[in-house]
């Protein structure tokens, strides 16, 4: 609540006399009047998920973001800036979530925060992140933030939401999979978007949902939901998350045995996981939805190349270090992407502390296209300035031989949605 | 309990209550918001204490109170559009409500089964935010819009998201709560739960009414735990699924237990030292838990009876 | 599939459920029983059973029946050695207070989860199961290894009632639950009972997990769910009573299955839980429990 000591009729406490001094101190010692070449780093706070139920994601979301903060670095960091990036666990938890982004906001004075991904802990840090006037880059694949549910100071600039991901399926799936869908997904916000959007996704090409199993996040054994998918489903789509999905491949195979639907899922089940596993053999001949092909395809990019170079990933998705420690590759991207957005903008803004706030809100607002590049590996992007969210390509892979082959790619324009929300008319 | 011992306690409570206020002004921003944050997790712990620390019974399920308050006031805000100190007090009667049915249904049972029942409960409420998430959020939860935070008296509008509003609130909230156990200490209610602590079949025979006592202070507990639920959603705009977890429940019998149970400012001493813990390890290292697990065993080898317990057993026997 | 069906598949899935809580609660019981102790990190024991027997069959990756009996063994020795150690280092310098255990197992909770985490890591992994083996009945196919579980619980379980109620030990168990003082009276080294049967109780959930692990896989966090269902169990069972744990594992495993197929799960759960709750609060020392002397 500081006012500057230059407004007039501000009240005078000692306060915000202090403040004020201290503020005239920074804006004169500021590069712009003193010309220094060094001294000041821009903070970036990382609240990732090394612990609980995130963990798996959080631990990758923290490599690839030291990947790309020292390849920044190394190329001059931003406007002359090393990159200093803060990281504290949150537990996944929303309350320990907000706490984190009080402390990134209060004592550290962070310029921005990045890495958030559980949809739950986004949905307290965002409004907490607003409220404290910090800027708040989400790379969570949730549509809080789209539909209007987060304020001016949150983006989503490094990967598409689940809107558009799933909508942009159900083209593909009703044309080569089948038109009857019964729907596996677990009973909670994240399952009940998949449930939400597909069905009128689905409905929209003409097909209809034969089904609609929901599943408790903690459920181990699934054997007694398969008898609820009726005989004449055509295609099962299935979002199972949590360390259950081997169980739930398993029990599907001895379920179905060789007669079985098509099977589409989301790679989001079997992020980290090992395709090679036994337990998922069943999965041979199934389709899943890609963000960004985990197993490097024929025509891999050069992009792609130095991005796995760069994370430490191998040509199966895996770690260079350590091939069983399988990455998740069509998630972790979006710190990376978010990066550099972030290096765009403050560039654009010129940005050389956090008095320039709402410059680099503005800057990023105006931003429109992300080419496909080393900065933007998973494919080229389309930045809707008003709803503060990226559009990109999903690409949809069948499991041939342990491996997911990409077998189409979806334009962006097929993800698209109404815009939901106009953030640029709030106020900062 | 003596003139001369209650007069030393009132100091001291009046001391510790200086301090805490006066911290707003002279600490970082950083700190005005985590002591805002303890201030209400202790008033959670406060309520707590009277249950455990006061009357003997462990409950393992109080942090249905907590949401009862957290959703009470948060669903009316959110949904009905009450204002804010309304809502506040709905939260308040909605936990009031919660515990008199809880507390008629639980309290017989005998001490393992009254943990369990308790614990069962909870789940229930758990389960219950999940499976009305068209109403509640489920386990996204629902932010408080901007709006409906700020709370207008007279000519005066106090907004909830300015740390300074914050900090008095809840510290106003813990200064209610503080005296309210206070007075249930050296009442002769608070002699009856003692009593009742220490031998409820004796104190059963001298002709009291066990029943209606351990009733009577499920009501305070619950209410209290309420009301920092209540606060808690109000001053920081979320309400989730997550405060009705199991893990809440543990935290506040965790807090109230390191502090030390049946102590006037236990809870508060417990909260402060957690959560500061957890902060400051979390810097340094991933394995924070782990080091907190550690401690936990360490301070309940050697501090059984809590740290402010362990004071009054060796050092200051007046403490109360 | 008929309703018939159905529910013969439900309350297959049930058993197998109810036979993994059984030997995890029984565990749990005979710690209620013999020591008084809540003990909050018996669910962890359970993970560390589970997570050792990863760690053990992952020494013989080509041999996965071999690997699998190493881990039976091996898993829950290790597991009972820790909590051995545990009792003798922590739970008896407190005199076995109910709320200091209950804070000291809490911080073991929180010691065993995090190790877990650093040595394990975050990710759910796989252990293969001994056998494949498939049962074909004529509405749907079983895998036979479930059904293996169900074999081994019993098997277990009569053991331990052999042990309990036949052996010079189980006398020594039975002496210290009903009576601790005039056990020591009677010459008996209650705290060494008290040691062993603790490490018993860990060993129990633990042996359960590795039963479990090769339909379930191995996660850090997997220890929360067996803990709350014991608690369940052991408490309408009624305290330290083996029967009643048992009888109550089967109820509770069994319906949580079978309400499923009616009601939407979470709406099953609050019903299942609310249903504890009532038990309780009508027969207050759980099914077959007697009070406490």
């Amino acid at each position: 609540m500081t006012k500057s000591i230059f407004s007039a009729g501000s009240t005078l406490t000692r306060r915000t006399a202090l403040k004020g001094i201290a503020a005239g101190a920074t804006l004169i010692a500021s590069p712009y009047v003193l010309r220094a070449a060094e001294g000041g780093t821009i903070k970036l706070g990382a609240p990732f998920h090394r612990t609980g139920i995130g963990a798996s994601y959080g631990r990758w979301y923290e490599r690839v973001a030291q990947a790309a903060v020292k390849l920044i670095n190394e190329g001059g960091g931003i406007n002359g800036k090393q990159i200093e990036m803060i990281v504290e666990d949150d537990g996944t938890d929303p309350k320990r979530g907000t706490e984190v982004i009080e402390k990134f906001a209060t004592e550290y004075k962070v310029d921005a925060i990045f890495g958030h991904l559980f949809s739950h802990v986004v949905a307290a840090a965002g409004s907490r992140a607003g409220e404290l006037k910090v800027p708040y880059l989400v790379c969570s694949e949730g549509h809080q933030l789209a539909s209007g549910a987060l304020n001016r100071y949150t983006f989503q600039p490094g990967i598409t939401d689940v809107k558009s991901q799933v909508s942009s399926m159900a083209p593909w799936v009703a044309k080569n999979l089948g038109k009857k869908v019964t729907m596996i997904f677990p009973d909670y916000a994240f399952g009940h978007d998949h449930r939400d959007y597909f069905s009128a996704a689905i409905k929209a090409q003409g097909g209809e949902i034969s089904a609609l199993i929901p599943i408790p996040p903690t459920e181990s054994s699934f054997t007694r939901y398969f008898p609820q998918i009726p005989s004449e489903t055509e295609v099962i789509y299935h979002v199972m998350v949590g360390p259950a999905v081997l169980t739930f491949v398993k029990e599907l195979g001895d379920h179905f045995g060789s007669t079985r639907p098509q099977i589409f899922g989301f790679i989001d089940s079997l992020e980290a996981v090992d395709l090679a596993t036994p337990q998922l053999d069943y999965l041979e001949g199934t389709y899943f939805w890609e963000a960004y092909p985990r197993y490097a395809q024929a025509n891999q990019t050069a992009f792609d190349k130095f991005y796995r170079e760069k994370v430490g990933v191998d040509q199966n998705g895996a770690s260079t270090s350590d091939p069983k420690d399988i990455s998740t590759y069509s998630h972790m991207f979006s710190v990376w992407e978010t990066l550099f957005v972030i290096k765009q903008a403050m560039e654009m803004a010129k940005y050389q502390g956090p008095d320039q706030k709402k410059d680099f809100i503005v800057a990023l607002e105006s931003l429109e296209k992300f080419p496909e590049s080393n900065e933007h590996p998973q494919g080229e992007k389309i930045f809707n300035g008003k709803t503060h969210q990226v559009f990109g390509k999903q690409n949809i892979s069948k499991v041939e031989n342990t491996k997911l082959t990409v077998v189409h790619t979806t334009s962006i324009e097929d993800g698209m949605y109404e815009p939901e929300v106009d953030y640029t008319k709030m106020d900062l | 309990m003596s003139r001369a011992i209650i007069r030393r306690n009132v100091i001291l409570l009046a001391l510790v209550l200086a301090g805490l206020f006066l911290m707003q002004f002279v600490v970082p921003e950083y700190y005005v918001l985590t002591i805002t944050r303890m201030m209400a997790l202790a008033v959670f712990a406060i309520g707590y204490n009277i249950l455990l620390g006061y009357v003997g019974l462990l409950s393992l399920g109080h942090a249905m109170f907590f949401a009862a308050g957290l959703y009470g006031a948060g669903l009316a805000s959110y949904h009905l559009g009450i204002s804010v100190p309304l809502a506040f007090l709905g939260g308040i009667v909605a936990a009031l409500i919660l515990a008199a049915a809880i507390g008629f249904v639980a309290l017989p049972t005998q001490r393992v089964s009254f943990m369990i029942v308790t614990l069962m409960f909870s789940q229930v409420g758990f389960l219950m935010t999940l499976y009305f998430a068209g109403a509640t959020g489920g386990q996204d939860g629902l932010s408080l819009p901007h709006a409906a935070r700020s709370i207008s008296l007279g000519g005066w509008t106090l907004d909830l998201a300015d740390g300074v509003v914050r900090f008095n609130l809840a510290f106003g909230l813990l200064l209610v709560a503080l005296a309210v156990s206070f007075f249930l200490l050296v009442s002769s209610r608070g002699r009856i739960f003692s009593a009742i602590r220490e031998n409820e079949g004796r104190t059963e025979m001298l002709g009291f009414n066990t029943f209606a006592a351990k009733l009577e202070a499920f009501l305070y507990s619950g209410t209290i735990a309420g009301a920092a639920g209540a606060a808690y959603g109000l001053l920081f705009g979320y309400i989730g699924s997550t405060f009705a977890s199991i893990q809440y429940s543990i935290e506040v019998l965790l807090f109230t237990l390191l502090g030390g149970a049946g102590t006037l400012l236990g809870p508060l001493v417990g909260v402060a030292l957690m959560m500061t813990m957890i902060d400051r390890l979390s810097e340094w290292t991933t394995a924070y838990l782990l080091v907190v697990g550690v401690v936990l065993i360490a301070l309940v080898l050697w501090f059984p009876k809590g740290i402010l317990g362990t004071i009054r057993e060796r050092w200051l026997p007046w403490l109360m | 599939m008929g309703l018939g069906p159905y529910l013969f598949l439900a309350i297959l899935e049930g058993l197998v459920q109810a036979s993994v809580l059984t030997v995890t609660a029984v565990g749990l019981s005979l710690v209620f029983g013999v020591m008084r102790v809540v003990n909050v990190a018996h669910g962890e024991f359970f993970m560390l059973g589970a997570v050792f027997a990863w760690f053990v069959s992952n020494l013989l990756p080509d041999h996965p029946a071999l690997g699998f009996i190493a881990a039976l063994i091996a898993a829950p020795a290790l597991v009972g050695a820790m909590a051995y150690a545990s009792d003798r280092l922590i739970l008896k310098r407190l005199n076995y207070d109910p709320e200091a255990t209950i804070v000291a197992t809490i911080g073991l909770l929180y010691v065993f989860q995090q190790s877990a985490l650093i040595f394990f890591g975050p990710d759910a992994r796989a252990v293969e199961p001994p056998f494949y083996f498939k049962i074909r009945f004529p509405w749907f196919g079983y895998d036979g290894y479930k059904l293996f579980i169900i074999l081994a619980a019993i098997l277990l379980m009569l053991g331990i009632w052999f042990l309990v109620k036949k052996t010079r030990i189980g006398l020594l168990m039975r002496a210290t639950q009903l009576d601790r003082e005039t056990a020591q009276a009677f010459g008996i080294n209650v705290d060494n009972v008290s040691a062993y049967v603790f490490a018993l109780g860990a060993m129990l959930a633990a042996v359960a997990a590795v039963l479990v692990v090769p339909i379930q896989q191995a996660h850090y966090l997997m220890g929360l769910d067996p803990l709350l269902l014991s608690f369940i169990v052991v408490i309408i069972g009624g305290l330290g009573s083996i029967q009643g744990t048992v009888v109550a594992a089967i109820l509770i495993g069994l319906s949580d299955g079978i309400l499923s197929v009616f009601f939407s799960p979470t709406l099953a759960k609050m019903v299942s839980t609310l249903l504890v709750a009532l038990v309780l609060v009508v027969r207050p020392h759980g099914l077959f429990g007697k009070a406490e002397r």
